[in-house]
Parts: C-alpha cells; structure tokens; sequence
C-alpha cells in the first residue's frame, strides 16, 4: 500500500435543512482494501458516500483522490474519475435489456449509438471474468432482485472503474447470494480495485473488510482493522454503549390462543402463490416471530391476515371468531391492531398531521367525531397524550408527520395501535428504519404489551430484533413455515439453514412436530 | 401552585401565537399569490395588445375597470360566477380525493337537460315547489352523470379522465339531438326546447337584472363543502382516500364508496350549475348553453388550491375576467384570438403561481 492515501475525505460537512448529515467527517480509503462502512440506519453513510460519487456535494470539507483535490458536480464526473457505486435502489429501466441499460447514459447525445455487438461481447467477458451470469439480453424486469444487483455491479465495472461502492447490498440477498457477494469484492480486490462496502450487518463487515470505519451521527467514531477488532467491540461503536443484548421478560406461560391460522394460502398480487398452507397460532402474553428472507411470503402473509389480501384457502380466527376473508374495518374493529411493514404507503399519510394520523381508523367513532362531524379537541387532547407517552418527538399535534424522522412516526404507529386496545397485534418489521433509541424503546414497549397479555405475531428480517423479544421463533420460506426455534443465538446456524430453505439439514432437532403436521 | 400555573398558560399562549403567525403567514401566501398571477398575466396581455398596435393599458382599463362600470355589469360578472363557483367548488371535493374529474361541462348539460324536462313537463306547481325540484333534479342528473365514470373506475379501474371527457361528448351531443329532435319546440326558427313555466323559473335576486338567487347559492354550497371537508369525518376520509388510498385501505376506509361519493358531489355541483343556467338565465335549453364553464371550472379549482371557500372568490376572479374579454373585444376592437390568449396567458399564470404557492407554503 502506497504512503498517501487512495481516498482522503477532510473535515466533511453536509446539512439538509436541520438535519446534519455529515458533521466533519474525515476518513481515509488505502488502494486495494475493502474497506467498510458500518453504522446504525441514519448514521450517514450513504450520505457520505453520495458525495464521493457526485450525487451530492459537500458543504465544506476537501476530497482527496489520487492525490487530486477533486469536486464532481455529477455521477458522470466521478465514473470519469473511475469512481462508481451500486445503490440500495437500483438505477435500471426495468423494460429495457441489461446492454441497453449499459449503453444509455453513455457519451453525449449528438454521440453516434454505440456499436451494440461489442458491448454484447464486452459484457459477457466481464460477466465471465467474475462469475457473475449476466446475459447482455435480458430484460431486466425478467430479472430476480439478486440477478439485478449483479446487473448494477457489472455496469459499474462495464464503465471502468477503480472505486466500486455498495451501499447495503446485502439487504436484499439471501445468505447464499450474500456469500457470493462477498466473495466477488475479494475478486474485485485481487485485481486491484478498491471496494467500499456500506452495512449494518456486524458478521458481514467482519469477514470481509480489511478495515472498518465506524460511523454515528454523521461522524465517524473510530476506524480499526477487522483483525484487531470484534463483533461486540464494534456494536458498542455504532451504538454509542454496551447493547442491551437481552431485554428482561416476565417467564410466564402463555395464555389462550388468540390468534389461529390454519392452512392459510394467499397469491401475491402477480397472481403468483406467496403463502402456502400456513398454519400456526398466537397464545395471549407471547411473542411470536416469523423469521425469513425478504419475499418469502411474509408481505403477503400480514396483508392477508389483516384484510387487505384475499384469501384463496384456510381460516383465520381471532379470539375464536372466524374472520377470515372479512374486509379491514371488521377486522380492525375486533381488536386487531397492525402496525404494517411499509410505513408510508399503509400506515400513515404523510401531508397529514399527527392528529389526523391518529384517528385514522377511529375517524367515524366517539369521542372523536359526534354525528359526522370531526370533534377537533378530543382529537387533539389523544394525540397530545400519545405524543408525550411514547416520547413522539414533534413540534405539536398539528404538525405533518412527514416532517417528522422515521422513528418518530414509527412512534406514533405504535402509540396510536396500541392505544386501540388490542388483543392481537400484527407487527412486520418493527424496527425498520428508525434509530437506535426509537427501536429500543418500541421492543421494550412490545415486551410490556406481551407481559400485560396481548398476543403478538413479529414478522421480522432483522433476526437480533426477533432473538431480543420473541418467545419463539417460525422461519419462513417459499410460502411455507419450514420449522420452529426457540430464540437461542446459538441456534443461529440452524436457523440461516432454515431460512435457505434448507429443510433436512437443519429440520432434525429444530421443527416443532406439531407444526410440521400441519403442514 | 399559582406561578406553575401561570407558566404553563405562558407556554400555551406562546404556542398560540406561534401559531396564530403560521396561519398569518399561509393565509398571506394564499391570498397573494394568486393576485399576483392576475398582475404578470395582465402585464404579459398588455404587452401582447402593444406588440400588435393596440393600447397595451386597455388591458387595465377597459377589461378590468370596465366591468364593474355599473350595477348592470356587476350583475353580470356574477351571473358568470354562478356556475363557475358551483362547479370549481365541487371540482375541489373530486380533486382533493384525487379524482380527475373532467367531465364538469358534460355533467352541466345533463343536469341543463333534466332541469328543462322537469320544467316544461309539468305545470301547475307552485313556484316554492317547481323552482326547488329543478334544480334538485338538475343536481341528482349530474351527479348520476359523473357516477358513471366513478362506477366504471372502481368497478373496472377505467381512468375517470378519459371516461369523463368521453361523457363530456356525449352529453353535448344528446343535447344537440334532443334539441333538434324530440325536445324542439317547433314552432322557434332555431333548434332550442319549449320555454320552462313561469314557476320552474329560478327566481331573480333584483327585479330588473338577469342576476337570480343562483349566486346565493352557490356561495352557501361552496361553504358548505369547506366545513364538509375540514371538519366532516366523511371529509377526512376522502381526503385521506386521495392523499394515499393504500392507508385509506389498511384503516378500513371503503375506497369505492368514498370515490363515488366525492365524484358524486362535483357532479351534482355541475349539475345544478346547468340547471341555473336553463331556469336562470336561458330558459329554454340550446345546444351551445355553455361557453366552457365546465372546463374553467377546473382552473377555478386549480387556482384555490382545492379550497372551496377560496373557489368562491377565484370563480369571481375568472367571471370578471370572462367579462372584461366581452368588454374588450367590443370596446377596442381587439380580436377575439388576442382576447383568449390573453385569458390562455392568466389560466397558465394562475397554474404557475399556484404551484409557487405550495412551494412557498412548504418553505413557510
């Protein structure tokens, strides 16, 4: 490694309204390395990372790169500096081949059309050379989510780079695609290129990087080698403490069974199957996790059970009552709460103010309307109430949710659901998106909710977030409940293996009999 | 006890002036905006009347100033704002569920059509009676007029955009057909129907100008549908239907019945506006009863920014406008092209303006 550094970021400083996003941020990236860049959600690393290649620009601070003092106003700039980066979102025109993907941005538009059989030929060495299968004719709406992220590498590559960046890449990937991810920047690396790769995934970052930048709050904490570091070393970092490993629960046996799902099948709306034959139930006063990658059907599985999907076959009940194919507003009014998986699109309506988010489902009913019309101070008074119970960070109740951080409004779903009174509550991705101290304090007030009775289903990908809080665990894949686990950390492999769909390796000591007869 | 006391109503009263300042401040946005829209665009028209030879202050004098040079003329802006208010309110309620209601102009004449039906069929009514029930049955014609479209989309998921401007052409031409046909009064020269009875008439407000009652209502429905959408639980529901119908969904919201229900409502404002214009002011049904209400309705919308109070005051603003164009062309010989391209240039103003305007309202 040579003596100057490959990359210097000096001092960098970058706001968004009043947010600050990077506050003096200054890191250096060695040529050759993996270099990786951990931190909690909102940490402020794609941030960081957009600036280098010319997404966004620095408010102050210098980037060094190559011993350059560089400012690009444009991605086009950085690739032209050889600079390129994978997104969480990938940047593909779906209806379009992977070559034509290839070749749209490239040169300027007087520029004739690039000849198309050689980037047909150039693809395939590159695709090749690293193993990556891509055909240059595919559609790449054709394409599964892991055969599109090969996609966008391989575009990066196909422009020539030195710097490749992937922002969360694993997110997305099944455990076997992931190791194959990881393999790829050890390619990459070999052949002398520099790879940042940005996680919040402590295994991850620990097997492959060669040095790991720790960011919090927009700056960052610590840089270590992987060798000379840990995995609890580096939770403590990102967090800022020791994490709280194990929440304190009441060992109580559960209850009655509140929740019963039998046999339940349910299509995507592709009209493909997404649930096969589920069948499980929720005892009052535990939690129960569905544990899986991404897709496997627990999308659908929630929205079927709440209402919003239809049912193909099987019954669901709920405190013994069949509610199955009912439509969401007999369902919500039978003390169903949900707090859904995509915030924004079902669980509240950005323009709208806090007040307005929480009575979204008790617009119509006392105290908050009397005969049709809205009575504004009982709706004000709750909101007030839940806004300072669950600690909601916000100007007032009038204020819109959507100028509120991603914790805060996953607050108020939490506050406005349990302040329903539920018996059962459906929860997909608790934690997603929201900072630390948001996520500790809805798990805590889960756990408060399962000790005071209520029966709760915790649809999760995030596996320490099911480990922390479940009393047991189901791992989902394909549509199908493969088997159960108690939520022991040292079942971990067995669980991964499950939720590769990995049935007979793993399914001798985990599966619960009496779910696998159901099935 | 006292002093904690004393500090918190502090608090509350800072945070009441706070927000009594917000609202200041959005209602200034609001209110000048759209004066300043009228202003650029007037300053485009007066430059275009220059380029052409005309005199560019004609665009002040005469289209603005000129009409309000007497009660006649008065009179006349708010005949014009009658349907205008009626159909840009209730455009509002469609929009602001997100419903593209284009088909105002057709709800119009549907609604004209059954006004005429029930007001040359029946006689012997009296006039507290047959006046009511024309414009009850215009409204109810142009409400189910536009419920056809609402049907179609949450049955079939059509667009409400094409199928409402696909029924905007048929409603012209059953009107046409109706007049030439089967509802023509044979004895007149031109294709028109039979006069309406005395009773069905719309009443008038002042005894010797074409002005009726029409505008009184209008400006009462227009308040009405502000409190409906602010303070009605119905309001927020098809606020929220608009704003995000997947949330909607998830809070148990009947997405289908809340869209009929809002395209329902701008179809019975537009019917009740055609209704107005046959036992207001017309009389008789004719083919071309409308000058294009229904379309500047939806500018009128537009230019409130989806507030029915605010429509009644932007449905003035293009009455006046739609005035001063008559008073131009006839005062100063300007062409009627120049005349609508100025009107083009203040409707893409007002558009303009308007998105300003949530811009700055954001910023504020």
């Amino acid at each position: 490694m040579s003596t100057r550094p490959f990359l210097r970021l000096d001092n960098i400083r970058k706001r968004f309204g009043s947010i600050v996003a990077s506050d003096g941020v200054s890191l250096e990236i060695e040529e050759g390395e993996v270099h990786s860049l951990l931190g909690e959600n909102g940490a402020g690393k794609s941030v960081l990372m957009s600036m280098i290649c010319g997404m966004a620009r620095p408010d102050e601070g210098d980037i060094v790169y190559k011993g350059q003092l560089v400012s690009f106003a444009s991605p086009r700039d950085a690739i032209r500096q050889r600079i390129g980066m994978v997104h969480q979102h990938f940047m593909l025109v779906p209806n379009l081949t992977v070559a034509e993907n290839y070749i749209l941005g490239q040169g300027s538009a007087l520029s004739v059309i690039s000849d198309v059989d050689t980037v047909h030929r150039k693809i395939r060495e590159l695709s090749e050379r690293y193993a990556l299968n891509v055909r240059p004719d595919a559609i790449v709406e054709d394409l599964s989510v892991g055969e599109q992220q090969r996609v966008e590498i391989l575009k990066v590559l196909f422009h020539g780079i030195d710097l490749l960046i992937l922002d969360e890449p694993t997110a997305v990937l099944t455990p076997q695609e992931t190791d194959r991810l990881l393999s790829l920047m050890g390619d990459l690396v070999k052949d002398g290129k520099t790879v940042v790769f940005i996680s919040h995934k402590l295994d991850e970052v620990m097997r492959v990087s060669n040095r790991i930048s720790v960011m919090r709050d927009g700056r960052v904490v610590n840089t270590v080698k992987s060798a000379e570091t840990n995995a609890r070393e580096l939770a403590r970092m990102m967090v800022g403490r020791d994490v709280r490993t194990e929440l304190p629960r009441d060992p109580k046996p559960p209850g009655r069974v509140v929740l019963s799902v039998e046999n339940l099948a349910c299509r995507a709306e592709t009209g493909l199957p997404a649930v096969r034959g589920l069948s499980f139930d929720v005892r009052a006063g535990e939690i129960v996790g569905i544990a899986g990658v991404s897709g496997n059907g627990q999308t659908e599985l929630s929205l079927a059970l709440s209402g919003l999907l239809s049912v193909d076959t099987g019954r669901v009940a709920l405190n013994g009552q069949d509610i199955t194919g009912l439509d969401p507003a007999a369902i919500n009014a039978r003390s169903f709460s949900h707090i859904p998986e995509d915030r924004h699109k079902h669980g509240i309506v950005l323009p709208l103010s806090l007040s307005e988010n929480t009575i979204l489902q008790r617009y119509d009913q006392k105290p908050f309307a009397k005969g049709g019309i809205l009575n504004r101070r009982a709706i004000g008074e709750h909101t007030r109430d839940l806004i300072k119970r669950f600690g909601v960070k916000s100007r007032d109740e009038n204020q819109a949710i959507g100028a509120l951080s991603g914790g805060n409004q996953q607050k108020l779903v939490v506050a406005r659901e349990l302040a329903r009174n539920p018996d059962f509550i459906l929860v997909n991705q608790l934690t997603r998106g929201i900072d630390i101290g948001a996520m500790e304090f809805v798990m805590e007030e889960m756990l408060r909710q399962r000790d005071s009775g209520r029966a709760i289903l915790l649809i999760s990908t995030e596996l320490e977030e099911l480990f922390a809080i479940c009393d047991r665990i189901l791992v989902m894949f394909h549509g199908e409940i493969l088997g159960e686990l108690p939520p022991d950390r040292n079942r971990l492999d067995e669980l991964g293996l499950l939720m590769a769909g990995n049935k007979e390796t793993a399914g001798t000591c985990g599966v619960d009999k009496r779910s696998l007869g159901r099935l | 006890m006292a002093e904690i006391n004393q500090g918190v109503r502090e608090t509350v009263n800072s945070q009441a002036t706070q927000a009594f300042y917000r609202t200041l401040s959005q209602c200034a946005i609001s209110a000048l905006t759209p004066i300043a829209a009228v202003l650029v665009a007037l300053a485009f028209g007066a430059a275009l009347l220059w380029l052409n030879g005309f005199d560019g202050s004609d665009v002040v004098t005469v289209m603005v100033l000129g009409s309000f040079q007497d009660t006649r003329s008065v009179g006349e802006i708010l005949l014009k704002a009658t349907p205008l208010i009626l159909i840009g309110a209730g455009l509002c309620v469609a929009f602001r569920c997100s419903i593209w209601n284009i088909g105002a102009e057709g709800q119009l004449y549907v609604g004209a059509i059954a006004a005429t039906l029930v007001g040359t069929s029946i006689d012997g009514l009296s006039v507290w009676v047959h006046a009511p029930l024309v414009m009850l049955v215009g409204a109810l014609a142009g409400a189910a007029w536009a419920g056809i479209a609402g049907y179609l989309k949450v049955r079939f998921q059509a667009s409400e955009i094409v199928t409402t401007i696909m029924l905007n052409y048929i409603a012209l031409i059953l009107t046409s057909y109706l007049v030439t046909g089967p509802m023509r009064d044979a004895s007149a020269a031109y294709p028109q129907s039979a006069r309406l009875v005395r009773e069905a008439w719309t009443p008038r407000l002042v005894t010797d100008l074409r002005l009726h009652i029409g505008i009184l209502v209008a400006v009462v429905l227009a308040v009405a549908l502000y409190i409906f959408l602010r303070r009605s639980s119905r309001g927020f529901a098809l606020r929220v239907v608009g704003l995000n119908p997947h949330a909607a969904r998830y809070a148990g919201m009947n997405v289908a019945r809340n869209v009929m229900i809002a395209i329902c409502i701008s179809g019975a404002m537009a019917g009740l506006a055609g209704a107005f214009e046959v036992a207001g002011v017309t009389r008789r049904l004719y083919q071309n009863i409308s000058p294009g209400y229904g379309f500047e309705g939806i500018a009128v919308a537009l230019l409130a920014g989806n507030n029915p109070l605010a429509a009644i005051l932007s449905g003035g603003l293009f009455a006046t406008l739609r005035s001063g164009s008559e008073v131009l062309q006839i005062n100063s010989q300007v062409p009627q092209v120049l005349v609508l391209v100025i009107q083009g240039i203040v409707i893409l103003s007002v558009v303009a303006f308007a998105k300003l305007r949530d811009i700055l309202r954001i910023v504020a």
